[in-house]
């Protein structure tokens, strides 16, 4: 509401320095700025609580975390002012490499299932004449699923003893594995449950961006003589560039952020799968509630993943 | 647009004799492949809570249970107290539900059709907030739910610690806004003139013509919330208070629990989920689809 003061003031000084005008017209004016100042008072009452909401939880915690991760403070005596010494304790740690690694492998593998198979998934599908709502409804049935009700199911699959992956594995005469137990597999453990619990979303996208292309331009392709691959590689690839692109991004980001899959699987010490946001967690809510540190990693995080959100904005706004 | 409904491959390759039988191949060994994939681990979960804890153990799974106990569902009701849980996670997810749609609505219009001074700058300001992670704000957003700037208030363990933060969705009055910016200022215009106000505007003439939209921004909300998990393990930590979701996952650390009456407590976790995706499946889809194209 502060916005309005200003114009308010001025609105009031220039409706008495135009004393003089002749009494019609300037009645006319400050009637119209009033309803004008009405106007602008009533948006004002709308926008309100949404100004206040974003206020408070959005654009102050965004200041605050800027702030804090300069900062020591311990909630009972003032902070003080640290420098540097957040940033550099966060950069000395031994596991700030293993986290950012162990991040990384995870959007990677995550990127190489979750980006790969919804495609070609969606592009069988929209061949199907058959049953598309059946397959539409399956894929996406685990993204409604509370995301822990995935993580806790996949754990009695991944049991080691008398879980059902081993159990299909030895049937078939494979040998089982430790999966979130083995040191070479908790990782690739946590990617599998994650794409199966989210690859449905990317699923659905893609098929409405394959249904929106143009049907002359696989007749015109055929009558070229073109063959199926050929139709995928010139035609639909091509006019799915700027849904892959952005979905590309949308998963980057959102990979970047695991923490669910780590957390209850392999659990918050586990250096084989702690990522930066268990690092955040562990400083700020395990440790010795170091938000200092927490605040510098997340500032950190933040500037990486700032700039796909910033090309993901850019390029879906520009497409308006 | 296109004159043409067809796809990568021609109806009538897929007609034609060997198109015909690939065609049926890919289509059976799909449908297999997804029932198996998406749709078996639910009947595993469902039918695991009525076997007993001895079953469950061996090192063999049984496809089928060999005794059935329906009543695990009752125990873990009771016992776990995933009733009370239950109940909790619906009542944050309908007030989060109310407050964003009442907060959102309410911007999106002041925004689209009100049209205030500045009003671009605070658009801006609130779709900037699209551009952080939710992640990079946990640690402050945590902190200031603890003592609300201003108010001076601790938010933590009450529902308005999910619900006000909730209500600033940018990404809701992205879409009402511009779902609203398509109705013509005329008919806003037309009315106006007889004396109606600002509110009874939106609610007389906007709210009816946004139907469609409104029921998207609901159910994504609904669902939103019934899946958050970080932020109320964050915020509500007194035990009584908690989420299905956080509730199941310190029972599963505990080691309290009975597998049965674990997969009993996943299975009511996901039940009403799963109601509301058969229910609304068209607007979900649609939804999701509306926004891959538009982008």
């Amino acid at each position: 509401m502060t916005v309005i003061a200003p114009q308010n003031s001025a609105a009031v000084t220039r409706g008495t320095g135009r004393a003089g005008a002749p009494e019609g017209p300037r009645s006319a004016r400050t009637a119209r700025l009033r309803r004008r100042i009405g106007d602008n008072l009533q948006a004002y009452a709308f926008l309100a609580a949404g100004l206040l909401c974003f206020a408070l939880f959005s654009w102050y915690p965004l200041v605050k975390g800027i702030i804090l991760s300069f900062q020591q403070d311990n909630f009972v005596t003032d902070p003080i002012w640290v420098g540097l010494d957040n940033y550099t304790a966060v950069l000395d740690d031994p596991l700030f490499a293993t986290a950012w690694l162990n991040t990384l492998e995870f959007t990677g593998l995550a990127l190489l299932f979750g980006f790969a198979v919804p495609f070609v998934l969606a592009l069988v599908i929209n061949e199907f004449r058959h049953a598309k709502g059946f397959f539409r409804f399956a894929v996406y049935l685990p993204v409604m699923l509370p995301p822990i009700v995935s993580v806790l199911l996949w754990q009695y699959f991944y049991d080691p003893g008398n879980g059902l992956f081993n159990a299909i594995l030895t049937g078939v005469g494979l040998p089982g594995s430790d999966w979130t137990q083995s040191p070479k597999m908790a990782m690739i453990s946590l990617v599998l449950v994650s794409t199966w619990a989210n690859m449905g979303g990317a699923t659905i996208m893609y098929l409405a961006g394959l249904a929106g292309i143009p049907g002359e331009l696989y007749e015109a392709a055929e009558l070229d003589g073109a063959t199926v691959w050929q139709r995928v590689r010139h035609v639909t690839i091509p006019q799915m560039r700027f849904i892959m692109l952005v979905l590309l991004l949308l998963q980057i980001v959102a990979t970047m952020q695991v923490f669910i899959e780590p957390y209850q699987l392999t659990g918050t010490t586990n250096p084989e799968t702690i990522t930066v946001m268990v690092l955040i967690y562990r400083y700020a809510f395990t440790i010795n509630n170091d938000f200092g540190m927490a605040a510098a990693m997340s500032v950190l995080l933040f500037i990486v993943l700032g700039a796909f959100s910033a090309l993901y904005l850019r390029l879906t706004r520009k497409a308006d | 647009m296109s004159s043409l409904t067809r796809s990568l491959i021609s109806d009538a390759d897929l007609r034609r004799g060997r198109g015909r039988l690939v065609y049926r191949l890919v289509l059976g060994t799909m449908a297999v492949l997804f029932l198996l994939i998406f749709i078996f681990p639910l009947y595993w979960m469902l039918t695991g809570a009525m076997k007993t804890p001895i079953e469950l153990a061996q090192p063999s799974p049984t496809l089928w249970p060999t005794e059935w106990h329906p009543e695990t569902y009752l125990d873990a009701w009771n016992r776990l107290e995933i009733g009370r849980y239950l109940l909790n996670t619906a009542g944050y997810a309908l007030g989060g539900w109310l407050f964003q749609l009442i907060v959102d609505v309410a911007a999106a219009y002041a925004l689209s059709k009100l049209r205030p001074v500045l009003g671009n700058v605070v658009l801006g300001g609130m779709l900037a907030s699209l551009m952080l992670p939710a992640a990079a704000l946990l640690v402050p957003a945590y902190l200031t739910v603890a003592e609300v700037p201003i108010f001076g208030v601790n938010l933590l363990n009450t529902p308005w610690a999910l619900w006000l933060p909730g209500a600033a969705n940018a990404f809701n009055i992205y879409v009402l806004k511009r779902f609203f910016d398509q109705i013509p200022n005329d008919l806003l215009d037309s009315a106006g003139i007889d004396g109606a106000g600002r509110l009874r505007l939106l609610w007389h003439i906007i709210l009816p013509l946004s139907r469609p939209v409104l029921a998207v921004v609901s159910i994504f909300a609904i669902i939103g919330s019934w899946k958050d998990f970080l932020w109320p393990l964050l915020v509500l930590q007194e035990a009584e208070g908690q989420t299905i979701s956080v509730a199941l996952s310190r029972l599963a650390s505990t080691g309290r629990v009975t597998n049965n009456e674990m997969f009993a407590g996943l299975a009511i976790a996901s039940i009403p989920m799963v109601i509301i995706f058969m229910v609304f499946q068209r607007s979900i889809l649609n939804g999701l689809s509306a926004g891959a194209i538009k982008g």
